[in-house]
C-alpha cells in the first residue's frame, strides 16, 4: 500500500478526463510523486541526525530542530499530493454513479437502454457533460485551491524557498544564542525549488483545463442556441479518434511510471 | 504480510457496500492509511533515539522513555486502523455463506447473495456499530493515555534510577501534534460517516417494513 495504489485509484479517472488532464495526471505521477519517493525522501532521510548546533547543552538541539522545522518539506509535499489528487476521486464516484444507473436501467430490461451487455456498459466512457461537467470543473476548482494554499503554507512557514546554512537558536534550554546548521542545505534549495516549479506547471495546467472546459460550455451553448440540429456522429467520431491517440500517449507513459514505481 | 492486506480486505467489502460504506472506504484508503505510510510513520521512526534526557545516568533514559509512552502514538494508530477495518469482515463471511448455502442447496435462496437485506442487513448493521465503537474506544484511549492530543516538548522524569528531576526533551514535537490532530479529524469523520450510514439503511428499511405492511393490509 503506497503511492502505487493512489495510481491505481486515479487510473482509472484519466479515461474520462481530457487531453490536459492527462496531461497533468502523468506531471503528477513523474515529475512529483515519483521524484518525492526516489530522490527527496533520501534527501531529508537524515535531516534531524545531521542538524547539528554548536552547543553540548542537552536537548537543545530537539527544541532548535522544533522550533524551525515545525513540520517537514518532504511531509508537507506528501499531504499536498494526496490533497492534489483527492478531487479526481469526486468524478470517479460519480462516473461509478452513472454506470451503477445504467447497468441498473439494464437489467431492469429498459427499452431506451442502448447496450448489449453489462460489459459494454463497465467499459463505456462518458462525455463531459451535464452533471459530469460541473463536477469535473469542480474538481478542478479544489485541486487550484489546494495547490495555492498548500504552496502559500510552505512559503509562510519557511520565509520562502531557500533553505538556509544556518540557523541562529535561542529557545529555551539552549544557554544563549546558538548556532545551528542544516544538512544539505544547498540539494535541499534545488528540490525545493524543483517542486514549486512542477507545482507551478500543475496549476498553469489546471487553469487551462478550466478555461478550455469553461469554453467549450459556451460554445455549445452558442451553437445550441444558433442551430438546433447538429451532427453528433461526426463530432463523436473526431473526439473518438483523439481520445484513442490521448489513450495511448498517456497508457505509455503509465506504463513507465508503472514500471519504475514498482 | 503488510498493508496491502488491508487494502485487499477493504477492497473486496467495497462490492457489498452502500455509496456512504464506499465514501468511508475511499477516507480509510487515502486519508488514513496512505498518510500513516508515506508520512506519518517516518516521523514516529528514530523515537527513542532522539529523545533526551539532561542527564549521564545510565538507563534514565530509557526509564523515563517508557513512562510517558507505554504504548507510542504511531503503534495506536496501526492499532486502531487495524481494528476499524476488521468489522467489515463479518459482512464478507455471511455473503460468502450465503453462496456456500445456495451451492449446497444448487439452488437460488437469494434474490442476490450480496444485496442487504434479511439476515445481511443485521450483520452490516452489527459491523457498522463496532466499526464506530473501536474508533470511540481508540480516540478515549488516545486522550487518556496521553492527557490530550498535545505533545510537548519537554517533560519532567523523577522515576529511579534518575537522581533528581529530570528535563526530557521529546523530539519533533510539533510535527506529531500536527499529525496527531489529523488523525482524529479523520477519526471522526469516519465515525460520522458510519452514523450516518446506520441512520440511513434504518430509516430506508423502517419504510419498506411500514409500505409491505400497509400493502398487506389492504390485500
Amino acid at each position: 500500500m503506497d503511492w502505487g495504489a493512489l495510481h491505481t485509484i486515479l487510473g482509472g479517472v484519466n479515461k474520462h478526463s481530457t487531453s490536459i488532464g492527462k496531461i497533468w495526471l502523468t506531471v503528477l505521477f513523474i515529475f512529483r510523486i515519483m521524484i518525492l519517493v526516489v530522490a527527496a525522501e533520501r534527501v531529508w532521510g537524515d535531516e534531524q541526525d545531521d542538524f547539528i548546533c554548536n552547543t553540548l547543552q542537552p536537548g537543545c538541539k530537539n527544541v532548535c530542530y522544533d522550533h524551525f522545522f515545525p513540520i517537514s518539506h518532504i511531509r508537507l509535499w506528501a499531504l499536498q499530493l494526496i490533497f492534489v489528487s483527492t478531487p479526481a476521486l469526486l468524478v470517479a464516484m460519480h462516473v461509478a454513479y452513472r454506470r451503477h444507473e445504467k447497468k441498473r436501467q439494464f437489467r431492469k430490461g429498459d427499452q431506451k437502454c442502448e447496450y448489449k451487455d453489462i460489459e459494454e456498459i463497465r467499459k463505456q466512457r462518458f462525455r463531459i457533460e451535464g452533471s459530469l461537467w460541473w463536477t469535473y470543473t469542480s474538481s478542478i476548482f479544489f485541486r487550484l485551491v489546494f495547490e495555492a494554499v498548500f504552496m502559500y503554507a510552505f512559503y509562510f512557514m519557511y520565509d520562502g524557498f531557500r533553505m538556509p546554512r544556518l540557523m541562529k537558536c535561542n529557545a529555551w534550554p539552549c544557554p544563549n544564542t546558538v548556532d545551528c546548521f542544516v544538512s544539505r542545505p544547498t540539494e535541499k534549495t534545488v528540490f525545493t525549488v524543483f517542486m514549486i516549479a512542477v507545482s507551478s506547471i500543475c496549476i498553469l495546467l489546471n487553469v487551462a483545463e478550466l478555461c478550455y472546459l469553461l469554453t467549450k460550455f459556451f460554445l455549445r451553448r452558442s451553437r445550441k442556441a444558433a442551430n438546433p440540429k447538429h451532427h453528433p456522429n461526426h463530432e463523436n467520431k473526431e473526439e473518438t479518434k483523439q481520445n484513442e491517440m490521448n489513450e495511448l500517449i498517456s497508457d505509455s507513459c503509465q506504463n513507465t511510471v508503472i514500471g519504475f514505481s514498482s | 504480510m503488510s498493508w496491502g492486506f488491508l487494502r485487499d480486505l477493504l477492497s473486496g467489502v467495497n462490492k457489498y457496500s452502500t455509496g456512504i460504506g464506499r465514501i468511508w472506504i475511499a477516507v480509510v484508503f487515502i486519508f488514513r492509511l496512505l498518510v500513516y505510510i508515506v508520512a506519518a510513520e517516518n516521523i514516529w521512526k528514530y523515537e527513542h533515539d532522539e529523545f533526551e534526557c539532561n542527564i549521564k545516568q545510565p538507563g534514565c533514559e530509557n526509564v523515563c522513555f517508557d513512562h510517558f509512552f507505554p504504548v507510542s502514538h504511531i503503534r495506536l494508530w496501526a492499532l486502531q486502523l487495524i481494528m476499524v477495518s476488521t468489522p467489515s469482515l463479518l459482512v464478507v463471511f455471511h455473503v460468502a455463506y450465503r453462496e456456500n448455502r445456495e451451492k449446497h442447496h444448487n439452488q437460488k435462496l437469494y434474490k442476490s447473495p450480496g444485496e442487504i437485506d434479511g439476515g445481511l442487513l443485521y450483520t452490516y448493521l452489527i459491523s457498522l456499530i463496532l466499526k464506530t465503537g473501536f474508533e470511540i474506544v481508540f480516540l478515549v484511549l488516545f486522550y487518556k493515555l496521553y492527557n490530550g492530543f498535545k505533545v510537548p516538548r519537554l517533560v519532567k522524569c523523577d522515576i529511579r534510577p534518575c537522581p533528581n528531576t529530570v528535563d526530557c526533551y521529546i523530539s519533533k514535537p510539533t510535527e506529531k501534534m500536527i499529525f496527531l490532530y489529523f488523525l482524529v479529524t479523520t477519526s471522526c469523520l469516519c465515525i460520522v460517516l458510519n452514523l450516518s450510514e446506520l441512520s440511513y439503511l434504518i430509516f430506508k428499511y423502517s419504510i419498506k417494513c411500514y409500505l409491505k405492511r400497509v400493502i398487506k393490509n389492504r390485500q
